[in-house]
């Protein structure tokens, strides 16, 4: 019998090569999931010269799609005349922009500007017709909300579409609600002010500054939850461990019932 | 396999590959017998066994597996013991103590059944003998002459009872039996009361005020100017009441001059600000998952999407009908009110709910 021959047929041959498929199924999900990080920002007053600044940026990398002024592309991009610094610094510091393609949805993407160079597009933008502010770093603070209403309006108002834990979900027509776990506590207070993409706005007259921060304590504070069992699953909820539990329990039961048949060599 | 004349030709007789099993090397099938053993699961009779089947553990392999054997049931008993133990020891009180006692006795428990069963696994396929034991198939129908038998001994049954000779018993008994069958029937009444018209009002009514759930703060339209604002709203007096929120849920969703469209009731917004039921028509899940880009809300449950823009009518997915648009008015102090209940049930629909039910729109009834 060839050497191969004897290996393909040896009595652990069967589970070595399930155990094995299983493993790099594993392996191979996780080399293709994974997240980039974000840089956190903040305020800082505005100058003549950021402005001068931004306005050389903008031209640079964010005319050709919303125009030399800002104005806007029909089918291209949005006028940013009146969104604010917020949603600016939002935009960029996440990665969203500036945008490759337009699609669905954009995706965050590793982050192109420094903090002085964020800052100073979102001074520039904000030159232009007002918006909501970049917010200080005491406005997204968590210390000292009441957490307990946090997450009330997270559950009421948020879960919806970033899930209960943050992790996101999926909208229509390949939209989706990016996962919280990565977002700063500038960039979540400015979300909810400004309302990116399909998110609706939450302005600060229907959940207040003080009400934000509350929503920001429990955003932060549940990432730092511990994981029953060891394993987050993504955080989703039963779906995915109804998954793991279905998947592992029927490769227990498979290893058992195929041990169990195993017949008795006669040596 | 054509020349087989005894049995019926439907018995499995085994599979096509045993004909050559000689003749070429069979694929090893993960988790079968190795080839050199027999592979078929039914004996024929052509193929008589060659030698007596019987394969008995013996020698220090069996010592082993009897010690192994034993460690399980130990273990089970230890398991057993362990479960008494923290039983007594560790008692349900605080979450914290509760949570310790559960999973210990759990654990125990678990350990105490699972060891049993492993153990016996493993006796059965450690110690015990392999017998191969053919058994052959025979049809299940009795002979004409057993069931002739039966037939007669039926029938002189009947006659000897006197059945069909003595009414009055007969009648007696068939009146009993009718009575034991309707006998439960009278507790599914307890199924009952039919809900009347509950499932037709809700806690929104003439002059409430719109809280903001949470903060269960009023809105004034001035507060909620920013097209696509999206925020879930409470009747007054009703923001802790579960049993009324249930059905009293309601988002209202901030437009742009001219955006909303037909079959929207314009009378019911105010300042372009509109408000929907949040319990999905279709089975009821909470529908907030509002794209301001799109307008359109959708359901997690069942991916149904409602046009926030036009009346929420359904645009995709299961829901039968459009979501419940409310209302709206301003009182004397600027805030945002129900002027009325929602005009059409809110909800899952049901059969009962008439007219447009399941037709779609907003209109009044």
């Amino acid at each position: 019998m060839r050497p191969i021959t004897s290996l393909r047929r040896h009595r652990v041959a069967g589970y070595a090569v399930v155990l094995l498929g299983l493993v790099g199924a594993g392996a191979a999900y996780t080399a293709v999931a994974g997240q980039p990080g974000t840089a956190a920002a903040d305020a800082s007053p505005v100058s003549r010269q950021q402005i001068a600044e931004g306005q050389a940026l903008f031209a640079r990398t964010c005319a050709s799609c919303h125009g030399m002024h800002a104005q806007g592309i029909s089918g291209v991009g949005p006028s940013l005349i009146g969104v604010g610094a917020a949603a600016v610094d939002f935009q960029v510091s996440t990665g969203r922009m500036p945008g490759k393609v337009t699609g669905a949805e954009m995706p965050p993407r590793p982050v192109v500007f420094s903090q002085t160079q964020i800052h100073a597009l979102a001074a520039y933008v904000a030159s232009l017709g007002g918006g909501p502010a970049i917010p200080s770093g005491d406005q997204v603070s968590p210390a000292g909300a009441n957490l307990a209403l946090g997450q009330q309006l997270f559950i009421t108002n948020c879960a919806q579409c970033h899930n209960f834990s943050g992790a996101g979900g999926a909208l229509t027509s390949g939209k989706f609600a990016p996962p919280l776990n990565h977002a700063t506590p500038t960039q979540i207070y400015e979300a909810m002010q400004t309302g990116p993409e399909a998110m609706p706005v939450f302005s600060d007259t229907t959940i207040t500054p003080a009400q934000k921060r509350d929503v920001i304590a429990y955003v932060t504070k549940v990432r730092g939850q511990p994981d029953p069992g060891g394993f987050s699953l993504g955080r989703v909820g039963p779906v995915t461990e109804g998954l793991v539990a279905f998947l592992g329990g029927i490769a227990v039961l498979i290893f058992a019932a195929m041990w169990i048949t195993m017949k008795r060599r006669e040596s | 396999m054509s020349d087989m004349t005894e049995g019926p030709r439907d018995l499995p007789q085994g599979s096509d590959g045993e004909q050559d099993e000689g003749s070429r090397a069979p694929h090893r099938v993960i988790g079968t017998p190795p080839p050199a053993e027999a592979r078929t699961l039914l004996a024929s009779e052509q193929e008589p066994p060659q030698r007596p089947r019987i394969i008995v553990p013996t020698g220090p392999a069996a010592k082993r597996g009897e010690r192994l054997v034993a460690t399980f049931f130990l273990l089970s008993g230890l398991a057993s013991i362990g479960f008494v133990a923290s039983y007594v020891t560790l008692r349900p009180g605080s979450l914290v103590d509760t949570l310790r006692s559960n999973l210990t006795l759990g654990i125990a428990m678990s350990v105490a059944f699972g060891a049993i069963a492993i153990g016996a696994v493993l006796w059965l396929h450690l110690l015990m003998p392999k017998v191969e034991i053919p058994e052959d198939r025979h049809s299940i129908a009795s002979s004409p002459a057993e069931r002739a038998e039966f037939a007669d001994t039926f029938a002189e049954g009947a006659e000897r009872s006197g059945f069909v000779k003595r009414p009055l018993v007969r009648r007696s008994l068939l009146g009993a039996s009718v009575l034991l069958g309707v006998a439960p029937l009278v507790v599914l009444r307890d199924l009952g009361p039919l809900p009347e018209t509950k499932l037709r009002h809700t806690a929104w009514a003439r002059g409430r005020r719109l809280l903001v759930l949470g903060p269960n703060t009023p809105i004034r339209p001035a507060d909620f100017s920013s097209p696509g604002q999206m925020i879930t709203v409470a009747p007054e007096g009703f923001e802790d009441n579960q049993d009324a929120m249930a059905k009293a849920a309601t988002i209202i969703i901030k437009f742009r001059p001219g955006q909303l469209k037909p079959p929207t009731v314009m009378n019911w917004a105010v300042d372009n600000i509109v408000a929907y039921s949040k319990i999905c028509t279709h089975v009821g899940c909470p529908v907030a998952l509002y794209e301001q880009t799109t307008h359109r809300i959708l359901c997690p449950c069942h991916q149904s999407t409602f046009d926030a823009a036009r009346g929420a009518k359904v645009v995709f997915g299961p829901a039968p009908r459009a979501l419940p648009q409310l209302p709206l008015g301003v009182d004397s102090e600027g805030f945002l009110i129900s002027t009325n209940d929602y005009h059409v049930p809110v909800g899952p629909s049901f059969w009962e709910l008439g007219g447009s039910g399941f037709s779609g729109g907003n209109e009044q009834s």
